[in-house]
């Protein structure tokens, strides 16, 4: 009876984890075929990551990309933390409720919607007041700040409403100003949710296409959207060479992360069991 | 005395603004915004108040206003110039009593008018509707896997799930395209195996915009539903053992209706977004597929009628806005039961 239920477990995470793999792994097996043909196999080869750095309009959009990504994630992270401290900490404010539908509503919206709206609003400004001067790599970034400062907000939000408030008042109780309070008490407390926050509106920057078709002028292409142009038309093996780095980069990062965290929480289970035995 | 033409009404007002923001025009934004506020009597701008002031003024200036903006366009008339719709308020003389309304319902009775668009609302609807089904039956068991998985395996297989989620998504969708086009993965394979004789179409109809939907979301639906699962009373389920339940019956009777708010959460997380898709269904979808988010697409950018796709973005937003507000309602109920 065990061993029947086990098995029946173990193969949904066989099945489920499969349908989230393959593709993926299809997507690097086929990136080293030599075969311009994409998923006919003809020897292997590495040629398309050759291409792919001659390649001078995925690279120029590639830095673009990155750029809005940085600020993006930068500029997202102070706001949202700021919103998730408004939202964990200060109770009851005028218009919360507005705050906090503004804050979960761009998470779930659509981004055809975002996209449009921001699109038109810059329109507006530009007609009524001369800003912004065209649209590029500003516009991008805004609108990817207004959709990523959700997400950061969330997180930050979360971890927070999990900490321990006893410590930030044992600070204001020894005389420290709520400024200082969160910048030398909370702020390292909470910076693996920052860290994470950034993170995140780092990838969701770099990978949104709709809102940054609608918001990005002439000339500033981002790399999506170069992508998509170039998907449309159909598959293509020096795209397939570009997949296969971003998941190395991603697969890297996230399993360093994984490490980085379970060996932080093992040392603060250290500490606190240290701590509890000096008591 | 009068000059001798005459310039425009509405003209004169889009000067009148460009003074009266001259001065603005010229400060960097933040100095702008303090002024701005002291002007308006917000004194002592700091602490607790600039902690919410700053994202709440960012969120109003780059969310809600941007929302008022697509209501004002969507019932403006279209005309071919830059921007390409007529302005709602209209100065016909000089004095102030000369405004006219120029208020044009017409682009919400043109969505009735052409069946074009009601079929292409139900079939988002249908197509997200299925698809969330779908995901459901694919994500919960996976879900319910891994929640239930020894404690020391729970944190790789969640990474895991995750893991697809922070590589592009639009690479994601790509991936499908080599897999189900005619001499793809997928065609060769039942070749392979004798299961066909020919080559099926797969990509570019709906059954790969149902994929490419679940596909991609999938993590959505898993996310929330492992965490509703994780922290259920398996002691209960001991119980139900003790007392001769079988397995398949203590799960249907017990663990399953527990994990309602899991199920709906994850849900909505497809379901939302699904609606108003637009990358899937334009790589995966057939070339005349009616989704929503690619009608609004291609009356923005193909059409250039502004005020029709604003038209769209509003209704689109009203079938949605209630399982929006469910959604927050969720959310908020979820994060004061943790605090």
């Amino acid at each position: 009876m065990k061993s029947k239920t086990s098995l029946a477990r173990l193969s949904f995470l066989v099945f489920g984890f499969a349908f989230l793999y393959l593709p993926i792994l299809s997507l690097v097996f086929y990136s080293f075929n030599k075969s311009r043909l994409v998923t006919v196999w003809g020897g292997f080869s590495t040629e398309w990551y050759g291409k792919l750095f001659e390649n001078e309009p995925i690279l120029d959009a590639a830095w673009l990309s990155l750029r809005v990504a940085a600020i993006n994630a930068t500029g997202a992270t102070i706001l949202g933390t700021l919103a998730g401290l408004a939202l964990a900490r200060f109770g009851r404010f005028r218009g919360r409720t507005l705050f906090t539908g503004m804050i979960t509503a761009p998470l779930v919206m659509p981004e055809v919607i975002t996209g449009l709206s921001l699109l038109l609003l810059f329109v507006a400004t530009e007609h009524a007041f001369g800003w912004p001067e065209g649209r590029g790599v500003s516009t991008i970034t805004i609108a990817h700040m207004t959709l990523t400062l959700s997400y950061v907000a969330v997180i930050v939000q979360s971890r927070l409403a999990s900490l321990d408030v006893s410590l930030e008042e044992a600070a204001m109780d020894l005389g420290a100003r709520p400024a200082r309070v969160f910048l030398l008490v909370t702020l390292p407390i909470i910076s693996p949710a920052l860290i994470s926050g950034w993170l995140l509106a780092f990838t969701i920057s770099l990978d949104d296409l709709v809102i940054a078709s609608f918001v990005s002028g002439p000339g500033s292409s981002t790399l999506p959207m170069v992508i998509f142009s170039k998907v449309r038309l159909g598959v293509s093996p020096d795209i397939n060479a570009l997949a296969t780095i971003m998941v190395s980069l991603v697969t890297v990062g996230v399993v360093i992360a994984g490490l980085v965290t379970r060996r932080s929480v093992r040392v603060r289970q250290r500490d606190l069991e240290m701590a509890a035995g000096v008591h | 005395m009068k000059p001798a033409v005459q310039p425009g009404g509405s003209q004169r007002f889009g000067a009148a603004v460009r003074r009266l923001s001259g001065a603005a025009r010229n400060l960097p934004p933040v100095r702008w915004t303090q002024a701005l506020l002291v002007r308006l009597g917000v004194r002592g701008l700091r602490g607790r108040t600039a902690v919410i002031a700053v994202p709440y003024l960012w969120l109003l200036l780059f969310f809600l206003v941007p929302f008022v903006i697509v209501l004002k366009i969507s019932f403006s008339e279209a005309q071919i110039a830059m921007p390409p719709y007529q302005p709602l308020l209209h100065w016909a003389g000089d004095r102030l009593a000369d405004i006219r309304l120029n208020v044009n319902p017409g682009n919400y009775l043109y969505l009735f008018e052409d069946s074009l668009y009601l079929r292409a609302f139900a079939n988002s609807l249908q197509v997200a509707a299925l698809s969330t089904a779908l995901a459901l039956v694919i994500g919960y068991p996976l879900a319910y896997a891994i929640a239930r998985a020894d404690a020391r395996w729970r944190a790789i297989l969640l990474m895991l799930v995750i893991l697809p989620f922070w590589t592009s998504f639009l690479l994601r969708v790509y991936a499908w395209i080599g897999i189900l086009k005619s001499n793809g993965l997928l065609n060769n394979l039942l070749l392979w195996l004798g299961v066909i004789d020919h080559p099926v179409v797969m990509l570019q109809t709906d059954f790969a915009t149902y994929l490419g939907i679940v596909y991609c979301y999938l993590p959505f639906m898993v996310m929330p539903l492992y965490a509703n699962l994780e922290k259920m009373d398996l002691s209960l389920l001991e119980a139900a053992e003790d007392l001769g339940c079988r397995p398949l019956r203590a799960f249907i009777s017990i663990t399953l209706p527990l994990s309602t708010p899991g199920i709906v959460a994850g849900c909505m997380l497809v379901f939302i977004p699904a609606v108003g898709e637009y990358v899937i269904p334009a790589l995966l979808g057939p070339a005349d597929s009616l989704m929503i988010g690619k009608v609004l697409w291609t009356e923005f950018f193909n059409n250039r009628d502004w005020p029709v796709a604003s038209a769209v973005a509003i209704a689109l937003l009203l079938v949605l806005v209630a399982p929006i507000v469910y959604f927050q309602r969720l959310q908020g109920r979820a994060s004061g039961a943790r605090t």
